[in-house]
């Protein structure tokens, strides 16, 4: 039996179209459309659930002075030392060859406390994973918070539409930056998936009904399902776990190395990644853009201008902002340059292409 | 009222003569959302039942249309390449994709009717 989050029964309710997503049955698109809810992202706000992804805590400091800091420190290459209370940063695990466990938001909510949104289909792996870092004798603390639902408000209305349907002036609040209720029953990030301005709001199973149903009424919103926030999400060339980055893909390679703290030596798969990092990488994640009609998706073959194989799309789509397809891939090194024309196969047709720096179109996030 | 036929595939066909208009059922449509890209086949292409005939792409994935019976392709909808709305369109208007010059006319008879398709929906739905 699939998984259903809190929410499934209002998606159903509204007429979505559901299907399987990471072990769950989630809401691909309502009533709009997937274009037009792309569309109604990029010009007013689009309400998703999310509420699939994993929201863990980890925090404290053990016996041997050994804090949730230096812990994040180790399983990811990023420096947290620095980052203010309350802020997010986007990184990722590295397992021992400096392969990625997974891509994550980490927000630190306090001086050795952090809250992290991991991706649903690596839930278990993750918990798994982090909790096997964590020595038997050390006093850091784990928690899985399986009963919160994760609501995402994207748009350029995003603001607005939390003033007017929840009382919510968010107006000062930055770019990566937590607002929590002062019962710490609600947290809401000034962060997204979609390049536009938006929040995630992360709150109790009880009360999400009554948050998506509030928000929901509002003129400005339209409910926005899996299928928009994946072409949403490619427009802004964000990596989607499985496809564009995996265990087998350095953060280097990926694309991510600014991820990585500069002061940060000691992490998990570091020899590899700090080699990549210095020596450089034979292949690299890059933006395609299609310079001709057909729509090019995951897995079409990636040619050079002679014809030669050099990679496959590891995500593709239609950019309904561009009006032409895009997609990322790995290609070798050489290839890397914005500019570099390539060809990608789409049944058996090769369309001209092109290597384009990513994000695809500019991102509208609060500055 | 414009008679229809129907394959499991979800092709929408009106026949004129030895003819067969070629299109997809809203409820292909419904299930693809809005259209991005139509790629056409070229004209005089032989096709046989079940073969791929053109491929319709939404944002969100791409569906083959099957051509329904055996034949010849006779003309493709280029405007509709352009004007992909028009998919909505009746089949004998301008929703047709492709017409097939029909290699044997009683094959046609295979093909579902309207009240056929609509029992057939209900046990795949």
């Amino acid at each position: 039996m699939p998984r259903k989050t809190v929410l499934h029964g209002v998606h159903k309710a509204l007429g979505a179209k559901m299907g399987a997503f990471a072990g769950y049955d989630m809401p691909l698109f309502y009533e709009l459309g997937v274009k037009k809810e792309h569309e109604w992202v990029r010009s007013h706000a689009g309400l998703f659930d999310v509420s699939h992804m994993g929201q863990i805590m980890i925090r404290g400091e053990d016996k041997d002075g050994n804090s949730a800091v230096e812990f994040f420190e180790t399983i990811t290459p990023s420096s947290f030392e620095t980052l203010d209370i309350d802020h997010t940063k986007y990184t990722v695990l590295t397992n021992e060859n400096g392969g990625i466990i997974d891509d994550l938001m980490v927000t630190r909510t306090g001086v050795n406390a952090f809250h992290c949104v991991i991706n649903a289909g690596c839930k278990e792996k993750d918990i798994e994973w982090i909790k096997a870092q964590i020595s038997e004798d050390s006093d850091l603390e784990f928690a899985y918070f399986e009963d919160w639902a994760l609501i995402a408000l994207q748009g350029p209305k995003a603001e607005i539409v939390m003033r007017e349907a929840l009382g919510m002036d968010l107006s000062d609040l930055p770019y990566m930056a937590l607002w929590a209720h002062e019962d710490y029953q609600m947290f809401v990030s000034r962060l997204g998936y979609t390049g536009e301005d938006g929040f995630e709001i992360s709150v109790p199973n009880e009360v999400a009904r009554e948050l998506w149903e509030r928000l929901l009424a509002h003129e400005e919103v339209e409910p926005v399902g899996l299928a928009a926030r994946d072409s949403l999400r490619l427009e802004m060339g964000y990596c989607l776990y499985g496809h564009d980055i995996d265990e087998t893909t350095s953060p280097v390679e990926a694309g991510l190395a600014w991820v990585i703290g500069k002061e940060n030596t000691e992490f998990i798969g570091a020899d590899t990644v700090l080699d990549h990092m210095h020596h450089g990488v034979a292949r690299r994640r890059v933006g395609i853009k299609l310079l001709d009609k057909g729509v090019a998706r995951e897995g079409a073959p990636i040619l050079d201008g002679q014809g030669l194989d050099i990679g496959n799309l590891t995500s593709g789509g239609f950019s309904p902002t561009l009006g032409v397809s895009i997609g990322q891939g790995y290609v070798p090194s050489e290839y890397s340059k914005p500019g570099t024309n390539v060809y990608v196969v789409v049944r058996d047709r090769k369309i001209a292409a092109e290597v384009v720096r990513m994000p695809f179109i500019k991102a509208n996030t609060k500055k | 009222m414009a008679e229809f036929r129907y394959t499991k595939d979800h092709e929408c066909i009106y026949v004129e003569g030895d003819v067969a208009y070629v299109g997809i059922s809203e409820h292909a449509q419904d299930a693809l959302g809005d259209l991005v890209y139509i790629e056409l086949p070229e004209v005089g292409k032989r096709v046989e039942k079940g073969g791929d005939v053109a491929v319709v792409e939404s944002v969100k994935t791409a569906a083959e249309v099957y051509a329904p019976v055996d034949g010849e392709i006779v003309a493709v909808n280029e405007e509709m390449a352009d004007e992909l709305e028009f998919v909505s369109a009746p089949v004998n208007e301008n929703g047709w994709i492709v017409k097939i010059k029909v290699a044997d006319p009683s094959a046609l008879n295979e093909l579902m009717d309207e009240a056929e398709y609509a029992e057939y929906l209900k046990e795949v739905d």
